[in-house]
């Protein structure tokens, strides 16, 4: 009941939300993220420790295809939901700097974004998986046409096509594993992890890489990473946050629940390759991150650096690569919000994103510079921050996969310093010039949303535990079964 | 049976009206008569029941003929305006009519002799509808052409059935089936006349490559018929070809199937990318439906379990949305003159209903979920799939994608381009018909098992 709980309150309020006029729209909004948020909460409490499938809920829906609304969360599950209803009411916080025009359509489409998400999360169905992951497009594709900023049209429509491409190709994977699946046929996601381990290397390859793709364009993985960088700018914040916040974690989850268990032998057989694109991802995106002049597309491009690690520590097979993967995700998720919320805040005092023109605003802020600062070395992994657990986890898991991949792969956190580091430098500290003086101080808002994102990347990167250990069976017993059907 | 008697009937009854003036009264007993012909239609479900081995209300029949009648009750509830120009008005209505009862003897026919009837009492009626716009050339030059080609097309049509009649002694499906039991066992006339009938029938269904007579058409005639045709017809001229490919001469499949592979091939890309090129939305639309005959296509070749239901599926979902974006185009035509993309322009700001329903139904159309239109071609998919045509598949993953490229074009064109003009008066009922084909589309979507459990 909670899990349905969970998908379908944002969707009713993102229903409700339609007929509310004027910008009090937003309180509502927040509430009802804040609602779910405390829902999830209560899961927690109700949670037991263990690798069980818990709060499920199985209902026939399309009966003559095997198709079932089964949905129902294990650890890792609950931590992506965890993330997304967290990170949710922050984003919605974040704009209340901000006058959207028709705020009830704009916060009703953040709402339903919410809805696919938490669905995405929770399935334990394919074709219903399959339902959510493209109904998660739709809102967004929205959010950026209507409220972003120049080129929007043709910049999301890339976006669009790009995503629909992938996933199209996920859909032909899943009918062929589908139709392996005995008998009458199913979509119940054990069956199509039976079906997909049964059909041996050559079928697997191709199921690899179809599913691959998809999960690939979504994170995005180099060289599928084109339409994320112009996409990311040219959103309104808040779809860039949603898109890099959690947006991304489905493609990354995606890998874990269904990539792993459903081609074994095709990620064994073709895991030089996707780790190969994922390290060459890194390294290529943290060299034009060094050089951008526009820092919100520096952070796009740390972003698909970050996501690179995550989908190589995935691949490796192995519980820290997993692990780690699942706590990056978590903290990339914070990070990465705090990072573009950082760039917003500039952009309204200064009206420019451009580095170069920036400087001193230590000088005229100093409380502005410690959040930064905070935020700042989470993204770049220091010890007792949030980013540390993860990227550690993370190089341990595909070092243990190959020990070259790994080196390069640890470029990443000295590149990530290297182009971090500076910015942070030139935007903040040196001299304040004329347009930096008047920077005006933190809102009430934005000093709640810092405040909390620094709470979270310092408490998690402090004591890890309670999270660690939420995902740590389910992780467990996933990895085995893999590595079982790969037969090591 | 009945559905067919009532219909027919109601042909009649609305010819009478101009003699006995009671044309006012006829609207609503057209809508009433549609139901009631629904309600008997359903009455015949499990019957089975066959007609001096003419016709045949098996379930597939019952189902196909229910998808027709609730098109073409929405479609009556949009096309109420054609109905108001008072001297024809009487000859509307039983054409439409009449042209309803060939599309019912086209799902339902059991011999080969029911087949040519249908197809001719759907087209003639079409002919005449399609040149309805006296004033107009394009209109006029839409009928001539449709009736060129048509006729074209039943001389192929004819054909096929003359030499399958010479090859095996009969014009009844059964007995057809019954003659070539064992393969290669037919003379080479009969294999000749199944491709004549392939041609014939594709020309009904405009494949590639003979879609060509499609946009012109499409364009030409009233948008009214027009989405007459690119529903109703459509449906029926498809189940007609299921019905014979997929069981009659499904023992001969290595005669057609490659042939079909290619066609579907083809009239899946150019009836797309040619949709890429079109400023006006209706001939947009034309070529799109041109492209949604070879979703369709690809279950007809996959001949499997799956097949008949996911052609029933695919002819609902796809026409309910054509219906919808049919009837906009016309209000939008007819308040700006021009059917263009940049009518369209900034409706999400003067309109935001039809802006709305718009979205939905492209999106239908489009295939994206929760959409009925998604579902549908997953069906289809997953039929071709399982019948091992995974290239045509791909080929028609590739379709859809530049498929959602043009029906994008018209959603960013409402959302994203400045407002041109004031915002467009549009009477209730087509509002009230717009709501409800949205729901249904969105329903239909979420509960597919409704309709596919019945094939």
């Amino acid at each position: 009941m909670i899990t349905l709980l969970l998908i379908f309150f944002p969707l009713v309020a993102a229903l409700l939300l339609l007929f509310v006029k004027g910008q009090q729209v937003r309180n509502i909004a927040i509430v009802a993220a804040i609602i779910e948020f405390a829902i999830v909460l209560y899961a927690l409490t109700q949670y037991q420790h263990g690798n069980a499938t818990q709060f499920e809920a199985n209902y026939n829906w399309i009966n003559s295809l095997g198709i079932s609304f089964h949905v129902g969360m294990d650890g890792i599950s609950l931590l992506m939901v965890l993330l997304t209803t967290f990170l949710v009411p922050i984003i919605i916080l974040t704009s209340f700097n901000r006058e959207y025009s028709n705020p009830s359509h704009f916060y009703s489409l953040l709402l339903a974004m919410q809805f696919a998400l938490v669905g995405v999360f929770v399935s334990l169905d394919g074709f219903l998986f399959y339902v959510f992951w493209e109904l998660a497009l739709i809102p967004i594709y929205f959010i950026c046409l209507l409220w972003g900023g120049e080129n929007r049209a043709r910049i999301t429509f890339k976006f669009f096509i790009y995503t629909l491409t992938g996933s199209l190709l996920m859909l032909g994977g899943f009918i062929y594993l589908y139709l392996h699946t005995p008998g009458n046929h199913t979509f119940d996601m054990h069956a199509l992890y039976l079906a997909g381990q049964s059909i041996g290397l050559s079928g697997q390859g191709y199921v690899f890489w179809a599913i691959f793709i998809a999960f690939a364009v979504k994170m995005p993985i180099f060289p599928f990473h084109t339409w994320q960088p112009d996409t990311y700018t040219v959103a309104p914040t808040q779809g860039t946050m949603l898109l890099s916040g959690i947006m991304l974690k489905m493609g990354t989850y995606g890998l874990i629940r269904w990539l792993l268990p459903v081609a074994p032998l095709g990620v064994e057989h073709w895991a030089n390759v996707a780790i190969g694109l994922s390290v060459i991802g890194i390294v290529y995106a943290s060299c034009i991150a060094i050089v951008q002049k526009d820092f919100k597309r520096l952070i796009a491009y740390s972003s698909i650096a970050h996501v690179g690690l995550i989908s190589a520590g995935i691949l490796a097979v192995n519980v820290q690569g997993v692990q780690g993967g699942i706590i990056q995700m978590l903290s990339h998720g914070v990070n990465v919000v705090g990072l573009f919320f950082i760039v917003d805040i500039i952009q309204k005092r200064m009206g420019t994103r451009d580095i170069a023109s920036l400087g001193g605003i230590r000088n005229v802020n100093p409380q502005f510079a410690v959040l930064f600062l905070i935020v700042l070395l989470g993204s770049v992994a220091l010890p007792l921050t949030n980013g540390f657990i993860g990227e550690f986890l993370l190089l341990n898991g595909v070092f243990q996969f190959n020990a070259w991949a790994a080196a390069f792969a640890g470029l990443s956190v000295i590149l990530g310093a290297v182009y971090m580091l500076r910015s942070y430098q030139s935007i903040m500290l040196g001299e304040t010039n004329i347009s930096t003086q008047g920077f005006a101080p933190l809102t009430g808002n934005e000093k709640a949303v810092l405040f909390i994102l620094c709470a979270a990347i310092i408490g998690f990167g402090v004591y890890p535990k309670p999270l660690l250990d939420i995902a740590e069976p389910s992780v467990v017993k996933l990895v085995a079964g893999v590595r079982m059907a790969m037969g090591k | 049976m009945k559905a067919l008697l009532l219909l027919s009937s109601l042909g009649v009854i609305s010819l009478l009206a101009e003699i006995f003036s009671f044309k006012k009264l006829l609207y609503p007993l057209v809508l009433l008569g549609l139901t009631a012909t629904f309600v008997l239609n359903i009455g015949d479900w499990n019957t089975n029941m066959s007609y001096f081995k003419m016709i045949q209300f098996d379930n597939y029949a019952v189902a196909f003929t229910s998808v027709i009648i609730v098109v073409a009750f929405l479609w009556f509830l949009m096309a109420e305006g054609f109905f108001k120009d008072e001297t024809n008005q009487t000859d509307h209505y039983s054409l439409v009519l009449f042209a309803l009862v060939g599309a019912v003897l086209l799902v339902s026919y059991t011999n080969m002799a029911m087949l040519f009837l249908g197809i001719e009492i759907l087209s003639i009626p079409m002919y005449i509808l399609a040149g309805s716009n006296k004033n107009d050339v394009l209109s006029n030059e839409a009928a001539f052409k449709y009736l060129i080609m048509g006729a074209f097309a039943t001389g192929f049509l004819l054909f096929g059935i003359t030499l399958i009649y010479g090859a095996t002694g009969s014009f009844n499906l059964e007995e057809i089936k019954n003659a070539v039991s064992v393969a290669g066992s037919a003379p080479s006339i009969f294999y000749i006349g199944v491709l004549l009938m392939l041609i014939g029938l594709s020309f009904k269904v405009s494949a590639a490559p003979f879609h060509f007579w499609a946009p012109d058409v499409y364009q030409g005639a009233p948008t009214v018929i027009t989405a007459f045709m690119a529903t109703i017809v459509k449906t029926a001229a498809m189940a007609a070809f299921l019905r014979l490919f997929d069981d009659t001469f499904l023992r001969v499949a290595g005669t057609w199937t490659n042939v079909l592979w290619i066609m579907t091939a083809m009239t899946l890309l150019t009836g797309n990318i040619t949709a890429v090129f079109q400023t006006s939305t209706k001939r947009m639309l034309a070529y799109s439906s041109v492209a949604h005959a070879g979703y369709m296509l690809l279950a007809l070749l996959a001949a499997n379990s799956y097949s008949s239901s996911a052609i029933l599926y695919y002819t609902l979902a796809y026409s309910i949305g054509s219906i919808a974006t049919f009837c906009i185009i016309s209000i939008i035509a007819d308040a700006k003159g021009s059917d263009g993309i940049h009518s369209f322009n900034g409706l999400g700001k003067t309109n935001p209903l039809l802006a709305g329903v718009m979205t939905i139904a492209l999106l239908s159309l489009a295939g994206i979920p929760p959409t009925a239109g998604f579902f549908a071609k997953y069906y289809i998919f997953t039929s071709a799939f399982m019948a091992g045509n995974v290239g045509l598949v791909l080929i028609a993953i590739l379709a859809s994608l530049i498929g959602v490229y043009y029906y994008f074009r018209i959603i960013i064109a409402m959302y994203f381009k400045e407002k041109t003009d004031e915002s467009i008066q549009v009477d209730l009922n087509h509002k009230l018909l717009l709501i409800v084909i949205a729901f249904a589309i969105i329903a239909l979507g979420l509960f597919p098992d409704c309709v596919i459990r019945l094939l």
